[in-house]
């Protein structure tokens, strides 16, 4: 009798194989709730229906642990046992012997070798009505007389529902073979590629052509859409693993950690699922085992003795966010700086350069390890480099944030869908790329003769102003060089684009409509060009290659300058020390004829250009109309002192636009001359009111202005 | 009575090579192909073959040879290797040979590293030499790594 052609056998583990999944989160829920008698009824049928098909079908050893495990649930059902942890880990143990039972039966169609007669002993035992043998942790020896109590992990509310839902399925669903749902996808993505061929070719032709191919058309989407459905399942079927998972680990550390999943509903592709899902377990182990503290630290410091683990999971621009938070201890900053110098992971300069919230990040850079002890429960204790790179193999990303002594949370983003997805068309020369439309964030197009005054240097690299912040710009010829075909001299054309929320411009030659395109692998001959992230077959035939956003802002040096003003902006805040190195992006003024004033770039909220006649009056104060609100207006010269100048007044004002708190004041200024980056070293610290120091910058002598100062010049002046 | 197997010829620069017929999927044409931006110089470019994107390899310049006129226009040899297909850019298509398998030679020493790198070995026939071709080392991800 082969196993491949037995059916019943077959049937047999796959609905084994499910029970046993819900038992697992079953028992898990139960201990949480002993009282629940309806549970543990449901978890005594299951567990008896085991017993009886492998009674049926012969599997011996499988039907003597399903009923020594029977044996146990009839007492607790009835009353007659309360359910203790040491009990639950028994029969969970029992869960993992069917388990290996049916595993042996499915490789090899036997139940193997495997012994249980001293689990079947233990549950003997408990039966016969002696106190269950405590066991103790594999290893820590703990002092406290009694065992911990483990983890009371609590389901989120919709789990229970979603329970509900999995025993009433029966008759609307069906299962299929995930190969020929592969195969489907195939040819719905040539489809679309043979549609839009189509739709291409039938530009200009007669209408029942173009009846015909519109027909086409609509019925090739929504057959995409519909296999693409398919293809999706909710989080919560790897998500359902961690109670278990949760409350095992927890057990075998002593901690007490509490579970909360949020969102398991949210739908990912399968392909997808399955490269998350062994990082998501790894977070989630390194969460409980090195995250959260035991009781006894924590209600040391003032928390609750049980931490919390927290999973979120929910869509949003247009890709799948899961956030993992737990209130353990943290991560400290120093002690990541010191171990990644030590490492050698960075210099210590470059160590003292970087931002807390940057450092906290280098977990993720390879051979960076933080345990103190190499614990087999999580391996070593953080494997985040292999998760980082799992993430972003799939054109994901990973942020770690954390409060030192409080909370750390990781936030993965991940795209919705790999196979087929709607990307903007460019033109370099004669040559066409596509880019995601899920990084795109607008298009910007002026004519060729403001190209000098769009488009500015700092040092050499380029940038343009978009809405009073500064974009980076980047030209697709110069990264990817062209086909020799010049570009067409009329218009710049700038296709904004965000890599990982860091946004940029990119220059490209011309820019044709979005479409729905196939996204192709490019295969190992091409890994590791990490600018593409793969190819696809345009409405002509013609093979064109798919930027991945990420691959190409690294590739270009781009991510490093934004990351760089993104830290300024960011981490500095609004403390400036004026005894420190003036470090982040400062923006360059003149003041008078001759003077020059410099400030945080971090502190501006926008660079706005205002005429002078639109400035009125509001009592003894000036002010402009400003989106929608009034913006009082302070001088230089008022924060600073009157200045000899003998420029004519300007018909426009530059005004820098400052946010205290929720109210906003601009600060007229004369010329913006530029923004500088480098560290500058401070001078002399605050001679005059209003001046927080000295320094050189670009060979004049700048003053460093307070900003807090001004702004309490013009409080003064409203009050 | 000794085992044969057929090869899959073509010639380039001059030189004349065979691939196992096995591991031959097609030959085509010239077709037109995508540059690759930032590919090793030995990538062409990719062409779509019914709906698949393959990587043509200029197997000129991976077998360090010297490079074709400019105005040439290549035929497709496509071969199923490393997991993928990838078409060998080569200057002419010759006939399927039946070759004796006893018969090949290891290659000379003489003949440079890269290229004994990538040959299997020589068969001797009536007033050629046939260069037989390892289709696992000459596209892929050994390829690859080796350039």
């Amino acid at each position: 009798m082969s196993i491949d052609g037995d059916e019943i056998i077959q049937e047999f583990l796959v609905e084994s194989a499910e029970i046993l999944d819900e038992l697992d989160r079953s028992f898990v829920a139960l201990e949480a709730d002993p009282g629940d008698h309806a549970r543990i009824a449901s978890i005594f049928r299951s567990v008896h229906s085991i017993k009886g098909a492998s009674g049926f079908l012969g599997y011996s050893r499988l039907e003597g642990v399903a009923h020594a495990g029977e044996e146990v649930l009839s007492l607790v059902r009835d009353g007659k046992l309360p359910l203790s942890p040491a009990i639950t880990t028994d029969l969970l143990a029992v869960v993992d012997g069917i388990r290996r039972l049916l595993g042996s039966i499915k490789e090899n169609g036997v139940e193997g070798d495997g012994d249980f007669s001293e689990l079947i002993g233990r549950l003997k035992a408990i039966r016969a009505g002696g106190a269950p043998r405590i066991e103790a942790p594999a290893k820590s020896v703990r002092s406290a007389p009694t065992p911990r109590e483990p983890a009371a992990p609590t389901p989120a509310p919709e789990r229970a529902t979603t329970e509900n839902r999995d025993h009433a399925v029966g008759e609307s669903t069906v299962r299929v073979d995930v190969g020929l749902l592969d195969k489907l996808m195939n040819l719905v993505g040539e489809l679309v590629l043979a549609r839009n061929q189509i739709l291409q070719v039938g530009v200009g032709k007669d209408a029942a052509f173009l009846g015909a191919a519109q027909r086409l058309n609509l019925i090739t989407t929504e057959l995409q859409e519909g296999v693409m459905k398919t293809r999706m399942r909710p989080i919560g079927s790897v998500w359902n693993k961690f109670p278990r998972v949760v409350r095992d680990l927890a057990v075998a550390c002593g901690k007490d950690v509490r579970l909360e999943l949020d969102g398991s509903e949210t739908e990912l592709d399968r392909t997808i699922l399955e490269a998350i899902k062994d990082p998501l377990t790894h977070i989630v182990r390194n969460a409980v085992d090195h995250g959260i503290e035991s009781p006894q630290t924590r209600t040391s410091r003032g928390k609750s003795a049980a931490g919390l683990l927290s999973l979120r999971a929910f869509h949003e621009g247009g890709k799948v966010n899961i956030e993992i938070a737990d209130d353990g201890g943290g991560i400290d900053p120093e002690r990541i700086r010191a171990k990644a110098v030590e490492r050698g992971v960075v210099t210590a300069e470059r160590a003292t350069q970087m931002s807390d919230r940057e450092v906290v990040n280098l977990v993720f850079a390879p051979g960076f390890s933080t345990a103190e002890k190499v614990s087999n429960i999580s391996g070593r204790g953080v494997g985040m480099d292999v998760v980082k790179t799992n993430i972003e193999r799939i054109g994901g990303s990973v942020e770690l944030t954390s409060r030192a002594g409080h909370s750390t949370t990781l936030k993965i983003k991940i795209p919705l869908t790999l196979a087929i997805i709607p990307a903007l068309i460019v033109h370099l020369g004669a040559e066409r790329y596509a880019i995601p439309q899920v990084n795109l964030l607008e298009l910007v197009r002026f004519e060729n003769d403001q190209r000098k005054s769009r488009i500015e240097q700092i040092h050499g690299a380029l940038v343009m102003r978009l809405r009073g912040n500064l974009l980076p710009l980047v030209h697709l010829r110069d990264v990817l060089g062209d086909d020799g075909i010049p570009a067409e001299d009329d218009a710049v054309n700038v296709v904004v684009v965000q890599a990982d929320d860091r946004p940029f411009g990119l220059v490209v030659d011309g820019v044709s409509d979005t479409e729905e395109i196939v996204v192709k692998p490019l295969g190992p001959e091409l890994k590791g060009i990490n600018a593409f992230a793969g190819a696809t077959i345009m409405g002509d035939g013609r093979v064109a290659l798919i930027l991945d956003v990420v691959g190409f802002a690294q590739r270009a040096g781009v991510v490093s300058q934004v990351r760089e003003r993104t830290l300024a902006l960011a981490s500095k805040g609004t403390s400036f020390d004026a005894n420190h190195d003036a470090a982040g992006a400062l923006l360059l003024l003149e003041h008078g004829d001759d003077g020059r004033v410099a400030l945080p770039l971090a502190l501006v909220a926008r660079l706005e250009e205002f005429q002078r006649s639109s400035i009125e009056r509001a009592g003894p104060k000036r002010v402009v109309q400003y989106r929608g609100d009034i913006l009082p207006l302070i001088t230089l010269d008022e924060v600073l002192g009157a200045r000899a100048t003998s420029v004519a007044s300007d018909d426009v004002l530059q005004v820098v636009v400052f946010s205290d708190g929720g109210k906003r004041v601009g600060l007229v200024v004369g010329r913006i001359l530029d923004i500088v980056h480098d560290a500058i070293p401070v001078k002399s610290t605050g001679a005059r009111a209003g001046v927080r120091g000295t320094a050189v910058i670009q060979g004049r002598v700048t003053e460093l202005l307070d900003v807090q100062a001004a702004l309490r010049v013009h409080e003064a002046a409203f009050s | 009575m000794s085992q044969t197997k057929q090869l899959c010829t073509f010639f380039l620069d001059g030189s004349f090579y065979g691939i196992d017929v096995v591991n031959v999927q097609e030959v085509i044409r010239y077709q037109e192909m995508t540059r690759v931006p930032l590919a090793p110089p030995d990538v062409r470019g990719l062409i779509n073959l019914r709906g698949q994107i393959v990587v043509a390899v200029d197997t000129r310049c991976r077998l360090k040879l010297s490079p074709a006129p400019r105005d040439a226009l290549p035929m497709n040899v496509v071969i199923r290797a490393d997991h993928s297909v990838a078409s060998l850019l080569v200057d002419e298509i010759g006939d399927v040979i039946e070759v004796d398998v006893d018969s090949m030679e290891s290659v000379p020493e003489t003949v440079s590293a890269a290229a004994r790198n990538v040959l299997r070995g020589v068969y001797k026939l009536d007033g050629q030499l046939l260069l037989e071709l390892d289709t696992d080392r000459i596209v892929g991800d050994r390829a690859r790594r080796a350039a």
